[in-house]
Order: C-alpha cells, then sequence, then structure tokens
C-alpha cells in the first residue's frame, strides 16, 4: 500500500476535514429543520411521563 | 431463587485462582491470585447460602406462601418471577446506589491519605502505602469505582425509564455490576502490590484489562439490548451520550492496553508501542477517558436528571442533539493538548491545541442548555438542594470546560504542565462536575429505589452541599497558586543570569499548599460521609423531622 | 431479591397530557421488535470517535521511518531492564517526569530537551505528566551510586526539603526477575531490536553487571556505556536497589549530545 505519513496527513486535513464538516453541517441542518420541532418536543418530555 | 449454576462456575473460578497461585510465574502475580482466589471463595459462599436446596418439587412448608426470600413457597417464588420479568430490573440499580456512595467514600479517603502524605511525607509507609502506589489507587477508586458504579447505576435506571422496557438479558445487569466490583478490586489490590502497567488512569495489568473488556461487553450488550426492545420510538439524548460513553471507552480501553505478557502464569506484560506512539495512544485514551467516561456519561446522567428533579423538559432538545455530535466529534482529538512541547511532532500539538479550544463551544452549549432547563423554575432552587447540587454541578463543568481550552493553548501550557494547576484542573472537573452530578442523581434515586417518601433530611443535603463546594473551591484555588507559583519559579532568572531557585526549595515552597489541599480534600470527604449516613437512613425508611427548607430567612451556611 | 415496581411519584407534576397518556403508564409486556436506529447511533458514534484516532495517531507509526535513529541509542541491559520495571512498580512516574521541553531553563536545569528516539524502546514511555520531583530523563552520572542509594533510602538525609517517600526495602529485597531471557524476548517481539546473542545471555549479563572484578566484556560489547558497578554496596547479594540505581544511571546518557547535529533529525 502506497500509504505513508505525507499522504495521511494530506487526506486528514483535506477530504477528511471536509467530510466531517459537512456531516456536522447536515446533523445540524438536519435537526433543526421546521419539521423537527414536534419530534424534539416529544423526545424531551419522555422523561416526564414515566418513572 | 437459585444461583446454582453461577455458584459452581465461581467455584471453579476460585480453584483456577487457587491454581494460579501454585504455577504463578513471578510473586506479584501469586499475590494477586491468591486475593482473587480469596474473593471468588467468600463469592461462592455466598453465593452457596442463597441456594435453594429444596428444589422445585418439594412441599412448602406452609401452604399460604407468605413467607418471602430465598426459601420461600412455591406460591411466592412464582408470584416474584412472573413481576419479575415485566417490572423494571432495580436491584442492580439499588446495589449500583450503595456501590457508588461505598466507593466514593474509599475514594475521597484515600485521596486526602494521600494528599497529608504531599504535605508530611513520613505518613508514607514503604512498600505498601508509598504515594506511587496509592496515586493510582486514588485516581482508580474515583474515576472507576465511585465514577464507574455511579453511570453503571444511573445508565440502568434511565435507559428503562426513557425505553420503558426492562434490561435485557436477564441477570447479565448482574454479571456487569459484579464483574465491575471484581475489577475493581483486582485492579485496587494489584497497585499496592505493585503490579501496574504504569499508563495513568490505564494502570491494571494484561489479565484485569481482559477481564474487564469481557465485562464491558456484556454491559454494551444489555444497554444496547435494553435499547432495541423499547416500547418509546425516541431515543432519548440521555441514551445517545451513555452509548457513545460506552462504545467509545470499549474502543479505548482495547487500544490503550495492547501489550505483550511476559508469562501468561506473569503479571508483567510489556506496552505493544514504544515511545511517542506510546504516548500518542495513552494521552488519546487519557483525554478522552475524560471526556467519555467523565463528561459524555455524565452529561447522560445531566439530561435525565436535572429535568426530572426540576420537573421540566430541557431546554432546547434539539440544541441537546447539536451537543452531542459536536462534543463526540471533537473530544476524539483533543489527546495531544497533554504533550505540548514534548518530542511529539508539532503538527500533532497543533492539531491537538484548535481541536481542544474548538471544544470549548459544545461544551458550553451543554452547560448553558442544563442550566437553562430551570428557567421559570428558579425558585425551586431555594427549596431543593438536590436541585441545588445538580446546578453547581453544571456550572462547574461550565467552568473547567473553560479553563481546559484555556490550558490547552501552548503558550499557557508551557506555564501549567508538569504543576499543580493540572491538579487543580482535574479537581474542580472531577469532584465539581461528576461528583456532585452524581450526588445529585444518588439523592434524586434513593428514594425512589426503595419507595421512601422523601430523603432523610433535606438539611444535611445543605450542609453536604457546602461543604462540597466550599472544599473544591478551596482545593481548585489552592492549586492553581501553587501551580502558578511553582511554574513560575522553575523559570524565574536572577539579574545574574542564573536561575533563581533549586528545584527543592520549591518543593519546599509547596508545603502550606499542600496542607490547604489536604484541608479542601476533607471538607468534601466529611461531606460525602453526611451523604451515605443520609442515604442509609433514607433506606431504612427513616424520616428526619425538620423545617423544611426556604421557609426561613436565608442562611447560607446552614 | 425481587423488583419493586415503582409508583409514579414524579409524575404527580408532569402535565396532564402526560398523565394521561396510557403508553406512558405502559410497561414493558413483550419484547422482540428490532429498531434500527440504535444500531445505526451505534455505528456512527464509533465512525465518528475513531476518525480522530485514526488520523491522529496512525501517521506516527509511519513517520517512525522518517526519523533518523539517533547516534547511541540501545536497548536496555537485562539490569537496566529490571531496574526500569521497578521504577513502574513503585509508581515513580507519578511524580517525576522523562521528557525535557525545549525551554532555557528545562536545559539548563536538566540538559539537552529529550529527542523521540530517545525513548523509541521504552514499553511503555515514561514521559510523565507531573514534577512534583525534579524531571530524571538525564539524571545518569549526575549522582554518585552512594548518594542515590542513600536518597532512595532516606530522601530527606541528603535533600532536607524532599517530600519523596522512602524505599529503604529495596535493599533487602532480592532481585527477582524470573526469567530475564523471557523479558527481553518480549520486548523483542513488540520490536526492540535485541538480537540473540542479548536474549541467550540475559540471565549471565544480568549478574555480570554488579560484578565490576568479573569478565564484562560481553556485557559492553552488547550494551555499550553500560555501567558495571556494586551499586548498593553489598556485593553478597543482586538486589532491587541494585537494579534501580544501574537504570537510573544510565538514563539519557546513551545519546553523546557534543557530537549530536540537530537539524539532521527532525523533531
Amino acid at each position: 500500500m502506497d500509504f505513508d505519513y505525507h499522504t495521511m496527513r494530506a487526506f486528514a486535513d483535506s477530504w477528511m476535514l471536509l467530510a466531517m464538516a459537512l456531516f456536522f453541517l447536515g446533523v445540524v441542518g438536519f435537526v433543526l429543520r421546521p419539521g423537527a420541532r414536534r419530534a424534539a418536543d416529544e423526545a424531551a418530555a419522555i422523561p416526564l411521563k414515566d418513572d | 431463587m437459585k444461583y446454582t449454576t453461577e455458584t459452581m462456575l465461581v467455584g471453579l473460578a476460585a480453584f483456577l485462582a487457587l491454581l494460579g497461585a501454585g504455577f504463578a510465574a513471578d510473586e506479584p502475580f501469586r499475590a494477586h491470585s491468591y486475593v482473587l482466589f480469596v474473593v471468588l471463595a467468600l463469592a461462592t459462599i455466598v453465593l452457596m447460602r442463597r441456594i435453594d436446596f429444596s428444589g422445585d418439587k418439594m412441599i412448602p412448608l406452609r401452604a399460604d406462601g407468605s413467607q418471602t426470600g430465598p426459601r420461600g413457597g412455591l406460591a411466592a417464588q412464582s408470584q416474584s418471577a412472573a413481576t419479575a420479568s415485566v417490572a423494571y430490573m432495580d436491584d442492580v440499580v439499588r446495589y449500583g446506589v450503595i456501590a457508588t456512595v461505598f466507593w466514593g467514600i474509599v475514594g475521597f479517603l484515600v485521596g486526602v491519605v494521600i494528599a497529608s502524605q504531599l504535605a508530611w511525607p513520613d505518613l508514607n509507609i514503604q512498600p505498601w502505602f508509598n504515594f506511587g502506589r496509592m496515586r493510582p489507587l486514588h485516581t482508580s477508586a474515583v474515576v472507576f469505582a465511585f465514577g464507574g458504579n455511579a453511570l453503571i447505576a444511573t445508565s440502568f435506571y434511565v435507559v428503562q425509564r426513557t425505553c420503558r422496557a426492562r434490561l435485557w438479558g436477564g441477570n447479565l445487569a448482574w454479571f456487569v455490576f459484579w464483574g465491575y466490583q471484581l475489577f475493581i478490586v483486582m485492579a485496587a489490590t494489584g497497585y499496592l502490590l505493585g503490579i501496574t502497567e504504569s499508563r495513568e488512569y490505564a494502570e491494571p495489568e494484561w489479565y484485569v484489562d481482559l477481564w474487564l473488556t469481557v465485562v464491558w461487553v456484556a454491559y454494551l450488550a444489555v444497554f444496547l439490548g435494553t435499547l432495541v426492545r423499547r416500547k418509546e420510538p425516541h431515543i432519548y439524548v440521555a441514551n445517545w451520550f451513555y452509548l457513545a460513553f460506552i462504545v467509545t471507552i470499549a474502543m479505548l480501553h482495547v487500544v490503550n492496553n495492547l501489550s505483550l505478557p511476559v508469562s501468561f502464569l506473569g503479571a508483567k506484560s510489556y506496552s505493544a508501542f514504544s515511545g511517542v506512539q506510546d504516548a500518542l495512544t495513552q494521552w488519546w485514551y487519557g483525554h478522552n477517558a475524560v471526556g467519555f467516561f467523565l463528561t459524555a456519561g455524565f452529561l447522560g446522567m445531566m439530561y435525565y436528571f436535572v429535568p426530572k428533579q426540576a420537573n421540566r423538559p430541557v431546554y432546547s432538545y434539539r440544541l441537546s442533539i447539536i451537543h452531542f455530535w459536536a462534543l463526540i466529534f471533537l473530544y476524539i482529538w483533543a489527546g495531544p493538548h497533554h504533550l505540548h512541547y514534548t518530542a511529539l511532532p508539532d503538527w500533532a500539538q497543533t492539531l491537538g491545541m484548535v481541536f481542544s479550544i474548538m471544544l470549548w463551544m459544545p461544551s458550553w452549549g451543554g452547560m448553558i442548555n442544563g442550566l437553562m432547563t430551570l428557567s421559570g423554575a428558579w425558585d425551586k432552587l431555594r427549596t431543593d438542594p438536590v436541585l441545588r447540587m445538580m446546578v453547581i454541578s453544571i456550572a462547574f463543568y461550565g467552568m473547567s470546560t473553560f479553563e481546559g481550552p484555556m490550558m490547552s493553548i501552548k503558550s499557557v501550557n508551557s506555564l501549567s504542565h508538569y504543576t499543580d494547576w493540572t491538579i487543580g484542573h482535574v479537581h474542580s472537573g472531577a469532584l465539581g462536575w461528576v461528583g456532585m452530578i452524581s450526588f445529585g442523581a444518588v439523592y434524586h434515586l434513593t428514594p425512589k429505589l426503595w419507595g421512601r417518601e422523601r430523603l432523610y433530611s433535606l438539611r444535611l443535603v445543605n450542609w453536604h452541599f457546602w461543604l462540597a463546594t466550599l472544599g473544591i473551591v478551596v482545593y481548585a484555588a489552592v492549586m492553581w497558586v501553587s501551580g502558578i507559583m511553582q511554574g513560575l519559579m522553575w523559570r524565574e532568572y536572577g539579574e545574574d543570569g542564573y536561575l533563581v531557585y533549586s528545584f527543592a526549595e520549591t518543593v519546599a515552597a509547596m508545603h502550606p499548599y499542600y496542607v490547604l489541599r489536604m484541608l479542601g480534600g476533607a471538607m468534601f470527604l466529611v461531606g460525602a460521609l453526611i451523604m451515605a449516613f443520609n442515604v442509609y437512613k433514607t433506606i431504612r425508611g427513616d424520616l428526619r423531622r425538620e423545617v423544611p427548607m426556604g421557609t426561613q430567612t436565608l442562611q447560607p451556611a446552614e | 431479591m425481587t423488583d419493586k415496581k415503582d409508583e409514579n411519584l414524579a409524575l404527580d407534576g408532569a402535565r396532564p397530557e402526560l398523565k394521561a397518556d396510557p403508553v406512558a403508564r405502559g410497561i414493558l409486556a413483550h419484547h422482540g421488535k428490532i429498531e434500527r436506529n440504535a444500531t445505526l447511533l451505534l455505528v456512527l458514534s464509533l465512525l465518528v470517535v475513531t476518525i480522530g484516532g485514526i488520523v491522529e495517531i496512525a501517521p506516527l507509526f509511519y513517520i517512525e521511518s522518517t526519523i533518523e535513529k539517533v547516534e547511541g541509542m540501545r536497548p536496555y541491559s537485562p539490569l537496566e531492564l529490571a531496574g526500569r520495571n521497578i521504577y513502574l512498580r513503585e509508581g515513580c512516574y507519578n511524580c517525576h517526569s522523562q521528557m525535557i521541553r525545549p525551554f532555557r531553563d528545562e536545559t539548563e536545569r536538566y540538559g539537552h530537551y529529550s529527542l523521540a528516539a530517545e525513548s523509541m524502546y521504552d514499553h511503555p514511555f515514561q514521559w510523565g505528566s507531573k514534577r512534583t520531583g525534579p524531571d530524571l530523563a538525564r539524571v545518569g552520572g549526575r549522582y554518585s551510586d552512594e548518594w542515590q542509594v542513600q536518597h532512595l533510602t532516606d530522601p530527606r538525609s541528603v535533600v532536607p526539603e524532599s517530600i519523596m517517600p522512602s524505599y529503604g526495602f529495596l535493599l533487602n529485597a532480592d532481585l527477582d526477575m524470573k526469567d530475564p531471557a523471557g523479558h527481553l524476548a518480549a520486548n523483542r517481539a513488540v520490536g526492540v531490536p535485541y538480537d540473540d546473542a542479548m536474549v541467550e545471555n540475559a540471565a549471565a549479563d544480568l549478574k555480570a553487571q554488579v560484578n565490576p572484578d568479573g569478565d564484562t566484556s560481553g556485557l559492553l560489547a552488547r550494551y555499550p556505556k553500560a555501567v558495571v558497578a556494586n551499586f548498593d554496596g553489598n556485593p553478597q547479594r543482586l538486589t532491587e536497589m541494585d537494579a534501580l540505581v544501574a537504570y537510573l544511571q544510565m538514563l539519557g546518557t546513551l545519546v553523546d549530545f557534543s557530537v549530536y547535529d540537530p537539524q539532521e533529525n527532525q523533531r
């Protein structure tokens, strides 16, 4: 495998970084999308339902 | 109940431990095998006393089945079996709460002892009770025994309530509990016997590590199994944090402890890694033990118990999900900040620093989320010292997650590294955040689990609150002063261009601070003893007759 | 051991619609409904937390080839290794670092800053995280054997300000390294370049290093710069004190910094 330190590092601070940032932005967008409010409110009430 | 199979297995394990002692390749392993044998032999005896030798076919002595306990009648047995399969499995949580209180006191006590050893070195008793062997005992007792038991107990409780499902795996949860206690006992006795891998917060040797791996996989199975069989469509966010904690710790534990034993009947092993790689692996583990064991797991606790105690849903559920992903994203990168200016490559140090500073944001997001849960209910702080305990823990969480990123900046770290400042930082996190949120959970759970109307005494909780808070403040403040002072003394140059202080002089300057630090720790310990008393009385069912909190004029130190 | 069903005390304060929810009071009756979400959550979390480790740690295993080996580094002699194991056992790393940072005060106090290559044979590393006592990365040769033994036995007799515990029991503990060759072989298996001669002669080398009157040519050929001495002052016994002092006396002595060129060695 052509898999040395420099290629690893180049990969780490370019594509990997981009992929992670996009994934995270996706999570943020998904969580904050308007339709998510109801589901979030339901989920937030879970601990208070049962004991 | 019958424990025939379990008893035979534990008895067999005791026999194997005895064989291990007989054929040991070195003396530490022999001694440790004897310890294991004694523990398992005692466990066998305890279990044997619980075996129902009468068998199912015996005719019960009393037909009405009013007798309970191990030798109860057939009717009582089948009845309890029926309820057991539909009710929550709470006995293991009850044991967990007691174990949390017990190990907490052990850990704090050893902490006070080693703090005293630093102030008065004559308190070292060679070889078993020297500082070098006692310090891992303190860290492991607090982090793994106290914190670990708190996490296991609360996660078992929370996952059942938020999934509305009984724990998966039947007695597997009991295996997790007792297996974990065995791990603690073996780790602790190992340190005193001088059995250590010398990896901070991962000192147990290879065979104890293997055992923990088995227990941990069982823990993951119980937790995940319960999630899978849940009746609630959503997985509540507390369970996300618990799950991330369990999975990540499994990964960290396995990778960091890769080592080769000299003999399979000997205690000594050599790490699979060396030098730089070993250092980075260890601190990747070490920092994420903080990030996932002491943070993510306890955030799970926060996201359940704070809404419960305040009796209102979390401030922003959506923020909690962003908090989750951001936190687990960033934490895993932060390890190299423990190795600033060492022989670790610069790029790794910088990466660690950048991610550590970014961590500040999700940490404070979580803190705000926790605190704002109380918005509109702040008045409860006056009457409910348990809620107050949880709130101060979140405040300490905010403080130490600000201090941490600051200390990870290279120029700050050049001063703080190797000094007591780090120790102070760790303790404001461990005593303030981890300790207080656990105490809050214990106080919340005890009346619930034992079916009591309320705690024995809220005023004692108030005493605990103030003793612990003052203890932490004293501890952290003293360590700031001593740490920064020693760091500055080490690098102070005189007019003549020579270093001003010899190392020994900087040690001598620490003495008053070490005495004060011990006092701060002792206050924290006394608070925990009060908690133990309160929990004991609550379990017994006693109620202290007292004026309810908040009805008098404000008396801060009451 | 019976499970008690909890009463829903905390529901008392909950909102009315919650109290009315029949599901909220339901308790598990049957199971087996496998949800994809739990597994997905598990897999995603694991993925996210693995990445950081892979990116940060994995490259270090490849730079090994790019870091030049520094002249003078060699594996520990059997006695030094035994001493190192005692250093670990007693938890010395809790208070002593072995990592000198490249600052003026540190290099003046302790010596040349530590190189990555200097801990390349350390399984595990001993960089430490706290300096309750001074750094020991280059303590070798700084004090006499007698001073080391006296200091370990009664620290405050030579350094009044010291808060170090006493380790006098090491003088009375026979060095019990059951299988020196096995220890070397285990190290070799994890990457330390012990050769066959070193493994074969491990037991003999262990004894040879505390006997200045004996034949030490083999030992010194295998382990250049090894200090041969009767470290604990008691020629009758090979004690744990011998081993520990032998280890302390070689710390940081292998690389000759008068001929070391930092430009050649990227850090």
